[in-house]
């Protein structure tokens, strides 16, 4: 009998709300669903709520009765803040989290390097945004709940996994014992220690660094701004390097490396942490402040995929796929991207509006990213965390070289998370004029945002389907166009129009937006009218052409939704 | 290796020789390895060219 604690976790700041469990003793039999949700963090509720947004209905069975324990993930980027937008959340995040773009790195008690991040006119986030993970799983959750095609069951713990030829068979525990469940597709956004990937005994590719992490929430009153601090190789923690995160409610995030040799046991003991921590508030110049430990808790770096997350009736998502380092916030952020990019992917499967092909791209795309990403985190960790003799030594110099000399500063930049580029998606148009643009969001990437007014943005307007923006000073689309528009969405296939350029509603658009300066058409690289941009259902470029025409949009379409 | 026009003269050679062996014992026995790490990065950046860097250490690596 699965027992989840009743007990509301402990926390400084947040108010953890105990959830009643889903108990198969109060519901009747359960028919087949259409998609049964393992997981309840990031990946699982973005997953639900974009497949909700597609009209497709799913079942969240998460094991516990409350959010998560402590603040994990408290650094979200633009990119997930974009995705949030998508699926109603990101007002929330906004209102409560602390914006920032600077970080800084400091080397015997001299700033090294400063990190600005570029903050574009045109883009309505932040590069980052911290608030504890607490947080957004109370706003995603409360999404969830407003949603009728999302039914979430807490305190349902999944214990096996049987697959036939096409549904899955789900065996789950509660507090009122078990009961099965039959799915046509089971998404595993299980996390890190996913109990469906070991259950499909699958095997995860890539390296696990040598060397344990804290990290510690505090609460504790420092003048500071909210900007990442880091601090390599200080006398309290010589060859170590230590992370600070300003956090909502006075909280603030210390992470430190361990000593070679030192145990997670021996690392969290109270005595061990309050040193650690009063020698670094000592070192920054607070020697002596007060503050209070809210959680703690010690991870190592490892870059682990999948090669591929799509197992028959299973898929994938999330830490559930991957496991990658925590330098350049690769956990929470890279999942907001798999759970969108899952979410269309499946819906359109599911609604019969492409074949299991669409899947196989999710996973090609989706372990791509996670591939690119380890590639990009592995420079991080290795400068981070040197895994051997002659990288700590590399590491040394470049710490020592900082002092004076320009040329290596920035490797401090450890590269943060960003949305990969699907440059060589099966889903992009062949035959379209992506290599004659100049400019402008190419193949497979993500749509740059346009600041139409003071607080309108362009990705406020898209969302739910595929979309066409189409650049004209007409008065209405052209009939040849309209035509093939019409034809995909009596297929059933949501397909927007934005028409960009024209000064009133144009004939045949669904948004039509003026650009009286030209600027969206600069930053679009688009010179004349009769351009256009198709978008998928994640927002990113299938195809764009400087004169577009009823045969190659009709061709995109088909290259994007294959049969 | 291939000598360049670049190539050091016999007495720029011999001054080169000089000056790291001096830079060496000044860096201390315990801080030789980083001394000579922070004056290939050095090196390597005013060679501006990742290949013949490569090259180099290939060279380095022969007959150790």
């Amino acid at each position: 009998m699965h027992r989840p604690t009743t007990e509301a976790r402990p926390s400084i700041y947040y108010d953890y709300k105990v959830h009643k469990p889903w108990l198969p003793s109060a519901h009747a039999t359960q028919e087949r669903k259409k998609v049964v949700i393992a997981g309840s963090g990031p990946a699982g509720m973005v997953a639900a709520l974009e497949l909700a947004r597609h009209g497709v209905p799913s079942v969240i069975v998460t094991s516990e009765l409350q959010v998560s324990q402590g603040s994990r993930a408290i650094v979200f980027t633009r990119r997930s803040m974009e995705i949030l937008q998508q699926v109603e959340t990101a007002d929330r995040m906004t209102e409560n989290g602390l914006p920032w773009r600077f970080g800084n790195s400091y080397y015997r008690g001299q700033r090294v390097f400063r990190m600005e991040a570029p903050h574009d006119a045109d883009d309505r986030f932040f590069p980052m945004l911290n608030i504890q993970q607490q947080y957004m799983e109370e706003y995603l959750l409360d999404a969830c709940a407003a949603n009728p095609l999302i039914d979430l069951r807490w305190g349902n713990k999944v214990i096996g996994v049987e697959q036939e030829e096409d549904f899955a068979r789900i065996e789950i525990d509660t507090p009122h014992g078990a009961y099965t469940l039959e799915t046509e597709w089971l998404v595993a956004a299980d996390g890190g220690r996913s109990p469906i990937r070991t259950a499909l005994n699958l095997q995860m590719e890539g390296a696990s660094y040598e060397g344990f992490f804290v990290i510690a929430d505090i609460k504790i009153d420092l003048p500071l701004p909210t900007e990442r601090l880091a601090y390599f190789d200080p006398d309290w923690n010589p060859g170590n390097t230590i992370l600070m995160h300003r956090e909502p409610h006075g909280i603030w995030r210390v992470d430190y490396q361990l000593p070679a040799g030192e145990t997670p046991e021996q690392a969290l003991q109270p005595e061990s942490l309050k040193a650690r921590i009063d020698a670094q508030l000592a070192m920054i110049g607070h020697a002596g402040a007060r503050w209070e430990m809210d959680w703690c808790s010690v991870y190592s770096a490892r870059t682990l995929t999948l090669p591929d997350y799509v197992h028959g009736r299973v898929l994938f998502t999330g830490d559930a796929a991957h496991l990658l380092p925590i330098f350049g916030v690769r956990g929470a952020n890279t999942a907001f991207q798999d759970a969108q990019s899952l979410g269309w992917h499946l819906a359109f499967v599911a609604k019969g509006l492409a074949t299991e092909k669409l899947l196989g791209n999710y996973s090609a795309e989706r372990v791509g990213a996670a591939r690119e990403i380890i590639e990009e985190a592995g420079k991080s960790t290795r400068f981070m965390a040197p895994p051997s003799r002659g990288f700590r030594l590399l590491r040394d110099a470049v710490l020592s070289l900082s002092m004076s000399e320009e040329f290596v500063r920035p490797l401090y930049h450890w590269r943060t998370s960003r949305p990969h580029e699907y440059t060589d998606s099966v889903l992009n148009s062949a035959g379209d004029d992506d290599a004659l643009f100049r400019s402008g969001p190419a193949h497979g990437a993500p749509p740059q945002n346009i600041r139409l007014s003071a607080d309108d943005f362009l990705l406020d307007h898209l969302g739910g389907g595929f979309e066409l923006i189409y650049f004209t000073e007409a008065a209405a689309i052209p009939e040849s166009l309209q035509g093939v528009v019409a034809a995909v969405r009596a297929r059933g296939v949501p397909l927007r129009v934005i028409a960009v350029g024209a000064v009133g509603q144009v004939d045949g658009a669904d948004v039509s937006l003026a650009d009286a300066d030209g600027h969206f058409r600069r930053r679009y690289g688009v010179q004349a009218s009769g351009a256009g941009y198709l978008l998928r259902p994640d927002q990113h470029v299938c195809a764009r052409w400087l004169t577009l025409d009823a045969t190659r949009l009709q061709a995109a379409l088909n290259t994007a939704l294959p049969q | 290796m291939t000598a360049t026009n670049k190539a050091l003269t016999i007495p720029g050679l011999e001054t080169v020789y000089d000056a790291l062996a001096s830079a060496i014992d000044e860096a201390g026995a315990d801080k030789t390895e980083l001394f000579l790490v922070k004056l290939a990065l050095l090196n390597a950046n005013a060679l501006g060219h990742p290949e013949r860097f490569e090259q180099h250490l290939q060279a380095a690596l022969q007959d150790l």
